[in-house]
């Protein structure tokens, strides 16, 4: 940031001297008394008089101890931000420095990332275990382009990720070259499809509201990410002193979710309480652990069948009301049907045939009542078509379903009579056998194939169990890709047990945000393990040495079977379709010749790495070397060949 | 979510599927006319495993198929002219020869031990 005052950009000489003023802020920079200056300035930071009336002195200021970014640091200390992810870049190099010397590298500690994805899907399931947003920093327009496609994961899942995006808006002050490549007009216009929010902050009071405000949005149901653009300026300039008379960090006060109208509450629990087969359907409605709690009370009242579509850990899985895997015929015999934060309602009570006719059908009984309490309908965009096709329901709550369930169940109680409470409990013992005949069935299941090379999901599934059962674990993968064998033969207890998926369904997430999840998971010394796709991992397997620098202990046992397999299917499908040939499937779709050893991409990475195992009978030992190692704090991997699914 | 939503569908729509394959089979189905080897390689090539697994254990894109396949007449039926998710597999690219032989294939996959048996499933 050399400048000669004459040209200087942000004219920080004219007035420097006020800095003292800035007491609006205790303890941060701009409280901080004046400092001595550079030679060309008076030790209160003031123009040397005479110095502009003698303008053959050419004198260059060359240092300042005050730049803008040090006083966005204070307001992200504010915000009690534990992590800020990224890639380093130019454009936020300023507020970089702020963070590791200024802020001293806590609060936020800066994060080392290989990609601009893998930070963004990092901070997601970071926050879904930690249930506070870590911050994103994304360089220009490289940076937040790299980062889109996480970013619209995390807004398909209703996530927040808080991002702040580098950039030099004042085209008279970029560096030749690079640096106009990496510039742009209107930086979040990138994404903004895509997020719930944005700004872009001309000077740091400004900086200092948006930043709150994003903080405040970003957290609010439906939650979603968020930018605030940061300009280089702002950040590496001096704070001039009529600002930093005027700067403080704005008092963060954090939104009610929004509950359901009480009017609609006393109408769903009516038609729940009077429902002969009433059916509670679970996406992405806990929120926090409270969720988990609030449904279980519920179900109770109702003795209902609960299904978990697992956007979210929902339910106990060996709640004896959980009957996920049994959803088909509970959907169809339903009278009423409860839908929490769900993704996708119309595709809950619909079947879809896709056949070279594309065909759907109602998969519930006429006259079937509906209820439907998300936030998500208090929030909508357009262009991106996440948000699937209309559900014709009968009680649509725009509210958050976690913070809306108390009131839900008190009404439930207060209408249930001696007479429903009996039919609750016959309800009740149906349903408790149903749940243990599934459970035994999913172990008569997974006893198929046991012994099979490649090695079945299921036995992949009941190894990793075996050696994490007695510990404080977590599942920070997406779990779906094994069949659900985790789900069938695992018990999912607490909040943090499994973190949901991706939401966007964009191939890239699982790496990260396994990293992610693992990391808010250390400072409780849980054990986190992640079932990693072969595919998905070779999309920024850099993230692995992320977790190798900063010391985060995961499990990494590899679902390798080889291949983009949804897409195999996929290709099949076609091929039968037009039946020119159902034989090659395998080109353009699998990851073999040459296969990839995933092992030694790990070990390069600073990973403790074994593999490939494909006889079963090595997994057990192999994973209890690689916890080993994860006990220890460091993270490990195990790469398994597998069956597809 | 979209792979989510995709095999809730499938495992819905093949749950009729999967209750048949399951149950027990009928005492005396007759011996399939195909070859096992054989049936085992077109398994392979043909891409029935990919939803269905090496050994038809199934999973979350198709139901179980072994070691109690549908009777011959029922399973090709199926093939043929699926109802549900499946595509299907008409003579032009599965000859009934070859589909005998994956019958075989199928019916020759061993009995999975009990759960009871294996001390990771107890």
């Amino acid at each position: 940031m050399a400048s000669k005052h004459s040209v200087d950009r942000r004219d920080f000489l004219k007035g420097a001297a006020v800095t003292g003023a800035a007491a609006l802020v205790p303890g941060s920079v701009a409280a901080e008394p004046p400092q001595a200056a550079a030679p060309a300035q008076s030790p209160g930071g003031a123009p040397i008089a005479g110095r502009e009336a003698d303008p053959a002195v050419d004198v260059e200021v060359l240092t300042t101890d005050r730049p803008g970014g040090d006083f966005m640091v204070d307001v992200l200390k504010s915000l009690n931000i534990d992590y800020i992810a990224s890639n380093p870049g130019s454009s936020f190099r300023g507020i970089h420095e702020s963070i590791i010397n200024y802020g001293n590298n806590e609060k936020p500690e800066f994060l080392t990332c290989l990609h601009e994805e893998s930070s963004v899907a990092m901070a997601h399931a970071y926050f879904k275990v930690e249930g506070k947003p870590m911050a994103v920093l994304c360089h220009g327009t490289v940076g937040l382009q790299h980062a889109a496609m996480a970013i619209y994961n995390a807004y398909c899942d209703r996530v927040p990720v808080y991002i702040l995006a580098g950039n030099t808006l004042d085209a008279t002050m970029r560096r030749p070259g690079v640096e106009w490549a990496h510039s742009v007009q209107d930086a979040a216009s990138m994404v903004r499809d895509f997020i719930k929010w944005d700004d872009n902050p001309v000077s740091l009071p400004h900086f200092a509201e948006s930043a709150v405000r994003a903080y405040k949005i970003a957290m609010t149901p439906p939650m979603m990410p968020v930018v605030v653009v940061i300009d280089g300026g702002l950040q590496e300039d001096p704070i001039p002193p009529e600002i930093a008379a005027r700067l403080r960090v704005p008092k963060l006060t954090t939104a009610t979710p929004p509950q359901g109208d009480s009017g609609a509450v006393a109408e769903a629990a009516r038609l729940l309480v009077n429902a002969q087969n009433p059916v509670i359907v679970a996406d992405r409605l806990a929120r926090t652990p409270a969720g988990i709690t609030r449904l279980v009370e519920l179900a109770e009242a109702l003795q209902a069948p609960v299904i978990d579509q697992r956007g979210r850990m929902n339910f106990p899985s060996s709640h004896p009301l959980n009957q996920s895997e049994s959803g088909g015929p509970l959907i169809a015999n339903a009278d009423v049907i409860l839908g929490l934060e769900l993704f996708d309602f119309w595709g809950t009570v619909s079947a879809f045939r896709d056949s070279l006719h594309r065909s759907s059908r109602s998969r519930i009984k006429p006259g079937t009542r509906l209820i439907s309490i998300t936030a998500s309908d208090l929030f909508s965009k357009s262009n991106f078509q996440d948000f699937q096709r209309y559900p014709e329901v009968d009680v649509a709550m725009a509210a958050d379903a976690e913070a809306t369930l108390p009131a839900l169940t008190e009404a439930v109680r207060r209408l249930v009579t001696d007479d429903r409470r009996r039919a609750f409990q016959e309800r009740r013992s149906r349903l408790e056998q149903a749940h243990a005949r599934e459970r035994e069935a999913a172990r008569t299941e997974a006893a198929v194939a046991w012994d099979a090379s490649p090695i079945s999901t299921a036995r992949m599934a009941a190894e990793i169990w075996a050696q994490i059962r007695n510990d404080d674990w977590s599942l920070v993968s997406e779990s779906g890709n094994i069949s659900g064998w985790a789900n069938r033969l695992w018990n999912f207890d607490k909040h943090y047990r499994h973190l949901g998926d991706s939401g966007g369904a964009g191939v890239g997430y699982g790496a990260p945000a396994a990293v992610g999840g693992a990391l808010a998971n250390k400072k409780y010394g849980r054990l986190s393990v992640n079932i990693q796709g072969d595919g998905d991992l070779l999309y920024a397997p850099g993230v692995l040495w992320t977790a190798a620098h900063h010391r985060i202990p995961l499990l990494t046992v590899m679902h390798n079977n080889r291949a983009y397999h949804q897409e195999i299917m996929h290709i099949q499908r076609m091929a039968n379709r037009h039946q020119r040939g159902i034989t090659r499937w395998n080109i353009g779709t699998t990851i073999d010749n040459p296969n990839v050893d995933f092992a030694k991409v790990a070990q390069g990475l600073g990973v403790y790495a074994e593999g490939p195992i494909t006889n079963p009978r090595d997994l057990g030992p192999a994973l209890q070397r690689a916890l080993a190692v994860v006990r220890k704090g460091e993270p490990a991997l195990v790469d398994v060949v597998t069956q597809p699914r | 979510m979209v792979m989510k939503t995709l095999l809730l569908l499938i495992s819905l729509v093949f749950a009729a599927v999967v209750a048949t394959a399951q149950t027990p089979a009928t005492p005396a189905q007759p011996a399939s006319s195909g070859n096992a080897e054989t049936g085992k390689k077109l398994y392979v090539s043909y891409g029935c495993w990919q939803c269905h697994g090496y050994e038809g254990q199934g999973g979350a894109a198709g139901p179980r198929l072994a070691p109690r396949p549908l009777p011959f007449a029922g399973f090709s039926r199926y093939v043929r002219r699926p109802t549900n998710q499946m595509p299907p597999y008409t003579e032009k690219v599965v000859s009934n020869a070859d589909l005998e032989h994956i019958h075989a294939f199928l019916m020759s996959r061993p009995a999975p031990p009990a759960a009871s048996s294996i001390p990771l499933l107890k």
